[in-house]
């Protein structure tokens, strides 16, 4: 079976969505049909449900209040961030409205409301249209953080998040929606053996010799993806190393046992994120692992993300700051794994 | 029948009273944390959501938001708890003064940050075309957030059924209006193509002629409208910090008490009547809420 293309897989699970449920709301910027979002995420949606689709001025402060209230009212709005970099506009809502209404009201209200955005780098949109800004949302309690990457189900995804009754952000990735959305065919990808985890935005486990001895766990999730599978498959084929790969669906509440499981096997672990290394997401996921499981850890933990500093736009300096294959192979090998 | 005024009467001598009582009951140690207090404020009020269904319209309001609260809901009871921390508070002890939630009644305490959240309110009752008007109360202090803005050009731009009420009581916590809002109020609402009305009076029957108003333009065209309303606190901005001056304050607090305003207008008998019930209920209000389990207590 041909796959489709993540962007189509996205498109068709919201068209899906909206055809399944009334209160489902597309509200963000350059929404309407032949535009179809920047990204074209939304293509097709105005032309169908001309009055479910509202393209908005550029406001994005607002705009999370303005989906926050229509869930606070009854309604499941998604809301279309043109740009990650544009979620800074709106922590205030983030931070003080949306994460805040259920608990502090004493559980009267629920916020069932979903963010979706592309993050991400290597298209050369410079400083403030290529950052992976998800790992701010780490820190705020009560919304969901989930990574779409092209492993996962998108179409999926997308109804899951739409039901979710909590605030739900919806992590995309620009290079991603180009790429065939691929799903195991009998347990595999290629090469790959796939594990798909339990809970409604599963994590995927990978491995490149039918989770035989592995020198290390990777875990990455949304655009590393296919970076991180490159590197493990260089690591095959070059330096007869195998490793785990885990792919993340949900980043808040952290999903810790797949990531757990797979560490139990491998005593190794490495994170893999295009984020600034500095209080990352494989900041989070070292001190809930070492918290959790330190007597299976063998190696010390080792992260591999952005440097910490602004994403270039000329192509060889973006290329130079974001972490890439080599940068994830060289973690596996600086593990010195001949003698795990 | 109980006639609008003595009706205004009651819900501003309540929500007086309720407010002294916290600033009491703060002073005696018998609450933690803070609030704003509307003292001086009771007519906007009274006057405003007389014209408000509870059970339609919804309202959103800010960190002083006692008076709304008591006005819309007429709960005592679960803002007295709420503010003392006990489980049968409105939002059982979680929210506290500024952060209330019943029914369609809710609040924030972030300047600005309000108003977006009742734009998506106001686009959700038009969509569910509930006829709902939804409300949102800000200050003079509020003027200064872009949030703001972007509301209004949204609620222009795509006909919402909004009530924007700027309660202007000429101090942003310390900072007079002369050093924090330049131009206009109402034209900035008018820029938006937005109508509005704006009175200098803290008279609850004129507040409740021009509200109305206001209202039955919003139902009969689903369209936002822009109300300023003139005002003045009494109170510092939340307990002890004030550094108006004084004869400012006693001037307001001379020409324009909202409460002293109408007395004369009331029969007297009614007007001790209602006195005597309102001290009777915030009293017993509040020796429930002292009576009540404390939230988040240990249990034996």
């Amino acid at each position: 079976m041909r796959s489709e293309r993540c962007v189509q897989a996205l498109n068709g699970g919201l068209h899906e969505a909206f055809e399944r449920r009334d209160d489902v709301y597309l509200i963000g910027e350059d929404l309407l049909d032949p535009y179809g979002g920047a990204f074209k995420v939304s293509q097709g949606l105005s032309d169908r449900w001309p009055e479910r689709v509202i393209t908005t001025p550029i406001s994005e402060a607002s705009l999370f209040g303005v989906a926050a209230g229509m869930a606070l009212r009854g309604y499941r709005p998604v809301l279309e961030i043109m740009f990650g970099d544009f979620i800074a506009l709106g922590f205030d809502q983030i931070i003080n409205g949306i994460s805040k209404f259920r608990e502090m009201y004493d559980d009267q209200v629920t916020l069932p409301l979903v963010v979706r955005t592309p993050m991400g780098g290597r298209r050369g949109y410079g400083p403030t249209h290529s950052q992976s800004l998800e790992k701010l949302l780490m820190g705020v309690p009560n919304i969901r953080v989930v990574a779409a990457s092209e492993y996962h189900d998108l179409r999926a995804m997308t109804h899951a998040a739409i039901d979710d009754d909590e605030p739900v952000f919806l992590i995309e990735n620009k290079l991603m929606y180009g790429r065939p959305n691929r799903r195991p065919e009998n347990g595999y990808i290629d090469e790959l053996s796939v594990r798909e985890g339990s809970g409604t935005y599963p994590a995927l486990t990978l491995s490149g010799n039918d989770f035989g001895e592995a020198a290390a766990t990777i875990v990455t999730y949304g655009g590393m993806l296919p970076i991180a599978v490159e590197a493990a498959t260089e690591l095959i084929l070059e330096h007869e190393v195998f490793c785990e790969i885990v792919v993340l669906g949900e980043l808040l509440p952290l999903d810790l046992a797949p990531i757990l499981e797979s560490v139990g096997r491998t005593g190794a672990l490495i994170t893999a994120e295009e984020g600034t290394l500095t209080a990352g997401i494989g900041a989070e996921i070292t001190a809930q692992v070492t918290e959790a499981a330190w007597g299976q850890l063998r190696r010390p933990v080792r992260r591999v993300a952005a440097n910490d500093g602004v994403i270039p736009s000329a192509p060889n300096l973006e290329n130079m700051m974001l972490p890439g294959a080599g940068e994830v192979r060289d973690a596996v090998l600086a593990l010195d794994p001949a003698a795990v | 029948m109980t006639s609008d005024l003595a009706r205004f009467y009651q819900q501003m001598y309540v929500i007086r009273r309720l407010e002294e009582t916290l600033l009491e009951m703060f002073s005696a140690g018998e609450i933690n944390g803070t609030t704003h207090t509307c003292i001086g404020q009771e007519a906007t009020a009274a006057g405003v959501i007389s014209h408000l269904d509870s059970e339609r319209d919804v309202i959103f309001s800010n960190h002083r938001c006692h008076g709304h609260y008591v006005a819309f809901t007429d709960d005592v009871e679960g803002l007295i708890a709420e503010v003392t921390g006990r489980t049968t508070g409105t939002c059982g002890g979680k929210g506290g003064s500024q952060h209330l939630c019943r029914g369609n009644f809710y609040s924030n305490g972030i300047q600005g940050s309000i108003v977006p959240v009742a734009t998506g309110i106001a686009l959700a009752e038009r969509e569910r075309k509930s006829g709902a008007v939804t409300t949102v109360f800000i200050g003079d202090g509020t003027l200064g957030q872009g949030a703001l803005y972007e509301c209004l050009n949204m609620a222009s731009l795509w006909r919402l059924p909004l009530m924007v009420v700027v309660e202007n009581n000429h101090y942003a916590q310390s900072t007079p209006e002369e050093l924090a809002v330049s131009g206009s109020i109402s034209a900035r609402a008018a820029a938006f193509g937005i109508p509005t009305a704006e009175i200098t009076t803290t008279d609850v029957e004129e507040i409740h002629a021009t509200a109305g108003s206001a209202v039955e333009r919003i139902r009969a065209t689903g369209e936002p409208f822009f109300m300023v309303l003139d005002t003045y606190r009494f109170s510092p901005h939340s307990k002890g910090d004030d550094t108006r001056d004084p004869a400012e304050i006693e001037a307001r607090r001379a020409s324009s008490d909202p409460i002293a305003l109408i007395a004369d207008r009331l029969d007297p008998e009614l007007r001790a009547d209602i006195e005597q019930a309102a001290e009777r209920r915030v009293a017993d209000a509040r020796e429930a809420a002292l009576a009540a389990p404390v939230a988040g207590a240990v249990q034996a």
